[in-house]
């Protein structure tokens, strides 16, 4: 246990050396190839097993292509403690006990008795390293799975052989191995040591539970941290200490492209706690570091202070100038006509729009932030020619080749460690703040810890894109939709692609689905940055897209569900074996599921509403109905949203039930009152007073209905958001008859009841 | 300057009275827990209690932290560890997501039970309304408030 508790470095120290030894006896046997590897060679490890987790095809040794790479732990102590090397950030979504859990069903292991420590961040052994794309879990599924069920094989075949029983006659529960015909039963704790010296049984042979045996799977487990957290001993980015660090700032241009011109550094130095105040020139890259000045300070108050009395002049001269309000009239006009980039068409479109009711709407939503709670910092320390960080970042792995770039230095020569995130939603995706916090410690001299202010994070960040949909669709006499028309328009940065986070793909929902189609593109021009933000794409479009649907159904005079599923048509998967591919059948399934669990058709009173929406992403199948009510003033109260989701079988039923009513929340709160007003490359809102998060008052009810099917397992941070927005307007538009077709809701006149 | 945090006195030197107690814990105490969200008291995540009441830290200078008593979540739990029954409430319904804002959100909620034991749901809009949770665990914070009311009135009608 005293590994448990030990400060970080000892436990990296730990973690290097069961890693070392896994490589030895990798090297050793790679000419088998094995999955599982018995780590030799720590007096008194107990039991520690050695396996690989993640996409193969980016995992490689140190020592060359083809060789087994270990990236993951589970060592069972002779003390009983079970502990488990998670190499995934942390950031929220609770993975730091859904991997371990998964171990532990195979392990048939007492939780309680289960230890999770974060791995330390090295590209070489553990391959990819990130927080995102809700991957985490389907990537480890299978592995995790395995590794437990290799460890428990072992346990069992200790226990056979000290009774001299077969291994059939034992059957395992609770970290505890049984022979029931003869009343005898052995602890993992005491099996620990015999198993090490047994040999690691063939995968082949190992015979995985089927989901009704499930005793942790599906559960609702607390979260591994939640002690440290709720004592406030969780050491997140923002608490790393370093002895005699210093405290940095950095002040950038509000609109990205500006460079430093002139600065009031002397008068800043002279300020009390003032160490040093210097401009730094940039990459020219804004997912690098930005120009602009630094301020190393004794402490961060006198950081701040020194902050708000820089004067800067800035040389604005191929900075942003872009304008949201220019967007949106631009956009207007476009929308008249077609793009002319075709993304896909399908049938007779034109035939189509003649041989029935054509339904014609714009829609459009705003760019957002990501405004985690925690802003983005880095703590840095640059010493013996190499830099070391610590980070909250959702992709260690990136950030360090990023900050090797920006050095130039050998990937070899840095080192990150992970920490703790407070709220990622795709922000830390991007490690610019890494980068600057390299930049600055390296001039500095010392070890430093770079804090952006609230204002910082919400002006340099990579943003949601907005955009807007010129719709048409085209329902028949019989009142089905026979054509789907989408002029999208959204921005580049580099006049070829879509900007990050801004693309349509020819496959959306339901363009696949309907027989005559034409989807087409324009791309204005953008300086601003944006990036991928909680469900990247479909975080916007199942807004545009699932509200026009709806519309198509009430000019077709028919019951929104009933539409929705006669779109879907026959239960398939449309490209059977692809997780990432819809299937109609698992679609209907949840669309059903959460229109029953609603009560959809029930009697309601005027001015209350059911809307509904669903959205597939991240291979997560989403359906929710949002209960509302909207008085005469447009006074808005989200009652009641009910999810049904189909995600595979599920990991913590308890992780999955949060990050579905986070998600709901989160999707209520920015199509309520969240947009950034971007004039003149700058962002107006940057803080939470005019950023309006929603507030405890104002959070609906929140009902979670998971299919449990046999389906590969996906992750829930991102795929139960997209369907919140467009099911809340689709039940304003049933509660009062408007139709809400530009986000945020706020824009619309309406406000929170 | 002298400060007390948790029952302890503290000699704070090198500090302008006009700084932000909240950076005087962080910095100079070591009092990590509570944390800097927004700096304008618009966020709740640095809230601590002075006197008892629940203030926001990172707004309020030192200054005025003198001669009271200063409770950050560091001291919420009992000095042997004991958990407060909040904190208890917290772990049993899993509240946390990414954890950041909870040391606010618990310090808000301590000093609601003390004022009212029994909050209903409207007393729990009004107090926690300072207290912003961007990973939207809302719906458990209040289930935990009520959860740790009963455990709390229970105790003292037993």
């Amino acid at each position: 246990m005293s590994e448990v508790a030990a400060p970080v470095a000892a436990t990296d120290a730990y973690v290097r050396e069961i890693l070392d030894a896994a490589i030895a006896q990798a090297r050793r046997a790679r000419l088998d190839r094995r999955t599982f590897f018995k780590v030799a060679g720590l007096a008194g490890a107990g039991l520690v097993l050695a396996f690989h987790v993640g996409e193969r095809n980016v995992a490689y040794a140190k020592d060359g292509a083809g060789a087994f790479a270990p990236n993951a732990f589970l060592r069972i102590s002779p003390d009983g403690t079970i502990l488990i090397y998670s190499k995934a950030p942390e950031i929220g979504q609770g993975i730091k006990t859904a991997l371990p859990l998964i171990v532990a069903e195979e392990l048939d292991a007492d939780w309680s008795h289960v230890r999770v420590e974060q791995a330390p961040i090295d590209p070489a052994i553990y391959g990819r390293q990130s927080a995102g794309g809700s991957r985490s879990i389907p990537t480890a599924w299978d592995q995790l799975r395995k590794a437990g069920a290799s460890a428990r094989a072992m346990l069992v075949a200790a226990a056979a052989k000290e009774w001299n029983v077969d291994t059939s006659e034992c059957r395992t529960a609770n970290s505890v191995v049984y022979h029931d015909a003869s009343n005898r039963k052995l602890t993992y704790a005491e099996l620990a040591s015999k198993a090490a010296a047994l040999p690691v049984p063939d995968e082949k042979t190992l015979k995985l539970k089927e989901r009704k045996d499930y005793k942790l799977l599906g559960t609702r487990v607390s979260g591994v941290d939640n002690h440290a957290i709720v004592t406030g001993q969780a050491v997140f980015g923002i608490d790393h200490v370093v002895p005699n660090m210093r405290y940095a700032v950095f002040e950038k241009c509000p609109a990205v492209g500006g460079k430093v011109a002139e600065a009031n550094l002397d008068e800043i130095r002279r300020m009390p706690g003032v160490v040093d105040a210097f401009i730094v020139a940039g990459t020219g890259q804004a997912h690098e570091v930005r120009a602009g000045v630094a301020i190393i300070a004794s402490s961060t108050w006198a950081a701040l202070t020194a902050k708000r009395a820089l004067k800067v002049k800035w040389d604005e001269s191929d900075a942003s100038k872009d304008s949201w309000s220019k967007a949106v009239a631009q956009a207007r006009e476009l929308a008249k006509q077609e793009g002319a980039e075709i993304l896909k068409t399908a049938g007779d479109y034109d035939r189509a729009l003649a041989s029935g009711k054509v339904v014609e709407a714009f829609y459009s939503y705003p760019f957002v932030a990501h405004a985690p709670m925690e802003p983005q910092n880095c703590t840095a320390w640059f010493h013996d020619g190499g830099i070391e960080l610590w980070a909250p970042t959702q992709t260690p792995e990136a950030g360090l080749n990023a900050v090797a770039r920006v050095l130039g230095l050998p990937p070899e020569k840095v080192t990150v460690h992970q920490l703790r995130a407070g709220g990622g939603f795709g922000r830390r995706l991007i490690n610019d703040f890494m980068c600057e916090a390299a930049v600055i410690a390296k001039q500095a001299g010392v070890p430093i810890k770079l804090v952006w202010t609230r204002e910082d994070d919400m002006r340099h960040d990579f943003y949601r894109v907005g955009g807007f949909h010129s719709f048409k669709g085209v329902v028949d006499a019989s009142g089905k939709l026979i054509a789907w028309g989408d002029h999208f328009i959204t921005f580049t940065a580099d006049g070829k692609n879509p900007t990050s986070g801004g693309g349509l793909s020819p496959d959306e929902f339901p363009a696949q689905l309907v027989p005559n189609v034409r989807v087409t593109q324009t791309k204005l021009p953008l300086k601003v940055p944006t990036g991928p933000w909680r469900a990247p794409g479909s975080c916007a479009l199942a807004f545009a897209i699932q509200s026009f649907i709806h519309e198509c159904a009430v000019a077709a005079n028919r019951d929104h569900l009933e539409f929705l599923l006669e779109i879907l048509g026959e239960p398939r998967w449309l490209q059977p074996g692809n997780e990432f591919a819809l299937n109609t059948g698992r679609a209907a399934t949840v669309i059903k599921l959460a229109a029953e669990k609603a009560g959809w058709g029930k009697p309601l009173p005027k001015g209350r509403g059911l809307g509904l929406a669903f959205h597939f992403s991240h291979a997560g199948h989403f359906a929710e109905v949002a209960e509302v009510s909207v008085d005469a003033n447009k006074k808005l109260r989200v009652h009641k949203v009910t999810v049904a989701g189909d995600i595979g079988p599920i990991i913590n039923l308890s992780g999955a039930e949060n990050q579905v009513e986070g998600s709901v929340i989160d999707g209520f709160s920015t199509a309520m009152g969240l947009e950034l007003d971007i004039e003149n490359g700058r962002v107006a809102q940057t803080n939470f007073d005019r950023y309006p998060l929603l507030r405890i008052a104002h959070a609906p009810e929140v009902e979670v209905h998971f299919i449990q099917s046999d389906f590969p397992p996906t992750g829930v941070g991102e795929p139960a958001l997209p369907p919140v927005a467009p099911a809340i307007c689709n039940a304003i538009y049933n509660a009062i008859g408007h139709r809400v077709r530009t986000l945020p809701l706020t824009r619309e006149g309406f406000t929170l009841a | 300057m002298r400060l007390n945090v948790n029952g302890r006195d503290y000699l704070v030197n090198d500090v302008d009275g006009s700084t932000p107690l909240l950076w005087v814990l962080r910095d100079h105490l070591g009092l990590r827990g509570t944390k800097y969200g927004c700096g304008i008291a618009q966020c709740g995540a640095c809230t601590v209690h002075l006197n008892g009441e629940p203030v926001r830290s990172c707004t309020l200078p030192v200054s005025a932290a003198v001669g009271k008593q200063v409770t950050t979540i560091e001291g919420l739990a009992g000095p042997d560890g004991t958990l407060h029954v909040l904190q208890k409430a917290w772990i049993e319904h899993d509240v946390s997501q990414c954890g950041y804002c909870q040391a606010g959100q618990l310090m808000s909620a301590a000093a609601l039970l003390k004022s009212k034991p029994r909050p209903t749901d409207a007393d729990i809009d009004a107090a926690m309304a300072g207290n912003l949770c961007r990973c939207g665990t809302y719906l458990r914070i209040r289930k935990a408030i009520h959860a740790a009311a009963r455990e709390l009135n229970e105790e003292t009608t037993s």
